[in-house]
């Protein structure tokens, strides 16, 4: 298959697993943090850590925008849902995470009128079809998902479409790295910078990572070969003292990003004062709220939201796992009370989260014979 | 509910409250079909409800299914379907010809298999209460000559079989719903298994240990269950598992894994190593067996679980499914 053989290729993987051992310096160890939930997923998919010398540590960063989503939000979309004029849409993500009174998929069992769609598109045609019903479209995600949100609610105005809004749950990526590199117990070598988010803002916006915290950042691809040549960029920074950032993902990502969904962005969105990340607290303009001009299709302002507040169980520790201060099976909780069936914390909710990935792929592989062997 | 999707849920449904209060405790190995003796007259007995949206779909229909699944899981099972009988749920309002399109469906299925529907039983519900129809069938069928099936009898360095080609008809299925605005040139792989699982017993069958139909939660729910059942590690290699280009597309775009979507008309086998050439070649030289391959092989490690190797070096363990695969999209 095209974009994605070519990136698997055993023989040119081997060769760059070879690159990264020859770069490291045995004498220091290496956290690397992968921004991006696309990424901790691949990293288990494809087993990627059996290809790097131990002394290469991947963090696990903020990207996965289930995960960050504060319960109480789930809870504000849902108490809007039990509305029976109202239909819920929301992407497949959403549907297994967890609010006080169970998952969207959970309501639905209850006879809430719960949708799986694949675009904001789909469900301003669910509203299309259903002219007397509002449908309600519970938006998430960072970058990657909010310019097709702003065009889908800037083809609703154009329409004159009353019957559709958008919870806005969408955050933005640059603020969450800041705050993990503004954490005192912050220690972190180097970013894999966000493959998806960076087509839509391009590399631009980094450029502080490395000019302000002598950071190297490589925007990455999601193929094995792909976050392995990341590895080596950074590698190779790191080994001539040098901080920039550095585009592997070129084939996708334009190094100025894509303006006509930033220009989308900008007419439809403004940024909130401040938004709460589970895991990480509340940070400033770190979220996206509809502008004044889209009032009408804006679920916030349409909907008597209760505006419910829920913490995270002390027990659960989402916060240190997201720094990098302790690894997904160090938390107390981690496969006991946390599983990806019954998860407590963040980071056991989407199989992007480097809890549920950890317990997917990983967990209990510690125990195996380290050596496997051709099987046939 | 997350019970009807074949996977963890579905397990500890079955283990936690069916198997002790309807069963006794000692269901300790969930088979596909019970194998009962009646003073030395052995049968197979197995039950299977289908509800699938749409009705109709490339390759196949629910009537189809009803019937195919029941031999399927009679064939893995080491039987011979020999009858079946048959109940339609019907919703109030059903068109005529959808059900007689269902009826032909599954009449001209039972007689490509060979097997005799013995009776049946309609039930109408109200209009809305179900979706179209719902279709039950029970099958009961005679032991294969020369085949034992049983998980406990699997030995660290048996080889793993896999029929043919994984995730068509989840995905045919996905696709047919048309909410995704997604083509593909692909057909539900739905057949009967039972010529092939013949083919293996007639060439291999001592060799045989266990055998599965991965329909529901996929290969790697089946696969799963057997490490559970049988204590040891099933290690899979990646690239021998055959799936069509239009499903690994489907999967890449969907953010699902093709382990876990829905087949049937393939069948995975335990082979003692001894047999497993001649197993591979049974197959391969049967109709509709040519893509058989060995996919992998048991292990003393991880016990218990199912370690997918890649290629390129890189190894993890898959589960089961947790209810549905949910497309992931942000």
């Amino acid at each position: 298959m095209k974009f994605v053989d070519e990136f698997r290729e055993p023989e040119v993987i081997s060769r760059t697993a070879a690159e990264i051992r020859r770069l490291a310096d045995p004498h220091r160890h290496y956290r690397i943090m992968e921004v991006c939930g696309g990424h901790t997923h691949a990293i288990y998919r494809f087993g990627l850590k059996d290809l790097l010398p131990s002394n290469i540590e991947l963090i696990h960063g903020p990207g996965c925008p289930v995960c960050v989503l504060p319960m109480g939000r789930i809870d504000d979309g849902l108490a809007i849902a039990q509305d029976p004029q109202v239909i819920f849409a929301a992407f497949g993500d959403m549907m297994r995470v967890p609010g006080t009174q169970g998952s969207p998929l959970e309501h639905k069992a209850r006879g809430i009128d719960v949708r799986i769609v694949y675009s904001p598109a789909d469900a301003l045609k669910l509203a299309e079809k259903n002219p007397d019903r509002h449908v309600m479209f519970f938006a998430i995600g960072f970058e990657t998902t909010a310019p097709s949100t702003a065009l889908t609610l800037m083809r609703a105005k154009a329409q004159g479409l009353g019957n559709f809004s958008v919870f806005c749950n969408h955050v933005t990526i640059i603020p969450a790295i800041r705050a993990i590199l503004d954490s005192p117990d912050m220690r972190i070598d180097a970013f894999i910078g966000p493959g998806h988010v960076s087509t839509v803002i391009g590399c631009r916006p980094y450029e502080w990572i490395a000019k302000n915290e002598s950071r190297p950042v490589a925007v990455s691809g999601f193929e094995p070969l792909d976050i392995l040549q990341s590895i080596v960029m950074v590698l190779r920074q790191l080994k001539a003292d040098e901080a920039r950032i550095e585009n592997q993902y070129k084939r996708v990502v334009p190094w100025e990003g894509n303006r006509a969904a930033l220009r989308a962005m900008a007419e439809v969105f403004e940024l909130r004062p401040y938004f709460e990340w589970r895991g990480l607290g509340f940070i400033s303009q770190s979220a996206l709220r509809l502008r004044e001009s889209y009032a009408t299709w804006d679920a916030e302002r349409r909907f008597v939201i209760p505006g419910v507040r829920v913490t995270d169980p002390k027990a659960a520790q989402c916060g240190e796992v997201l720094k990098g201060v302790l690894k997904p099976h160090q938390c107390k909780l981690f496969g006991n009370e946390c599983t990806p069936e019954h998860p407590i914390g963040a980071l056991m909710v989407s199989s992007e989260g480097s809890c549920a990935a950890y317990f997917n792929y990983e967990h209990r592989k510690t125990a195996m014979v380290s050596s496997i062997s051709s099987v046939a | 509910m997350a019970h009807g999707a074949g996977g963890k849920a579905s397990r500890r449904l079955i283990e936690g409250l069916f198997a002790p209060l309807l069963i006794g405790s000692s269901a300790q190995s969930l088979g596909d079909a019970a194998h009962l003796d009646f003073n030395g007259i052995k049968i197979a007995i197995t039950t299977d409800s289908f509800v699938v949206k749409p009705l109709t779909f490339p390759g196949g229909s629910i009537g189809e299914l009803a019937v195919n699944g029941t031999v399927n899981d009679l064939a893995v099972s080491g039987a011979r379907a020999e009858a079946m009988v048959v109940t339609f749920v019907l919703e109030a309002g059903l068109p005529t010809p959808v059900l007689e399109a269902e009826v032909r469906a599954m009449g001209s299925a039972a007689r490509d298999a060979r097997v005799a529907i013995a009776g049946g039983d309609t039930k109408v519900v109200e209009h809305g209460k179900a979706d179209s129809m719902y279709i039950t069938t029970t099958g009961i069928g005679r032991p294969i000559q020369g085949l034992k099936i049983d998980p406990r009898s699997v030995r660290p360095g048996d080889k793993i079989l896999l029929s043919g080609p994984i995730g068509d008809h989840g995905i045919t299925i996905l696709l047919a719903r048309g909410e995704l605005d997604l083509e593909a040139d692909l057909h539900s792989d739905t057949r009967s298994v039972l010529p092939l699982v013949e083919a293996l017993a007639h060439q291999a069958g001592p060799g045989v240990r266990w055998m599965r139909d991965p329909t529901r939660g996929g290969v790697a729910t089946s696969l799963n269950e057997l490490a559970r059942d049988c204590g040891l590690g099933i290690v899979v290699m990646e690239e021998m598992i055959p799936v069509r280009d239009a499903v690994r597309g489907a999967c890449e775009l969907l953010g699902l894994d093709p382990l876990h979507i829905a087949n049937e008309g393939q069948f995975l086998a335990v082979i003692a190593p001894e047999y497993a050439d001649a197993a591979l070649n049974a197959l391969n030289s049967a109709p509709g067996g040519q893509d058989t391959q060995i996919i992998g092989e048991v292990r003393e490690q991880p016990s218990g679980a199912v370690l997918v190797t890649t290629r390129y070096g890189g190894s993890r363990i898959v589960d089961m499914l947790v209810g549905d695969p949910l497309p992931r999209i942000c």
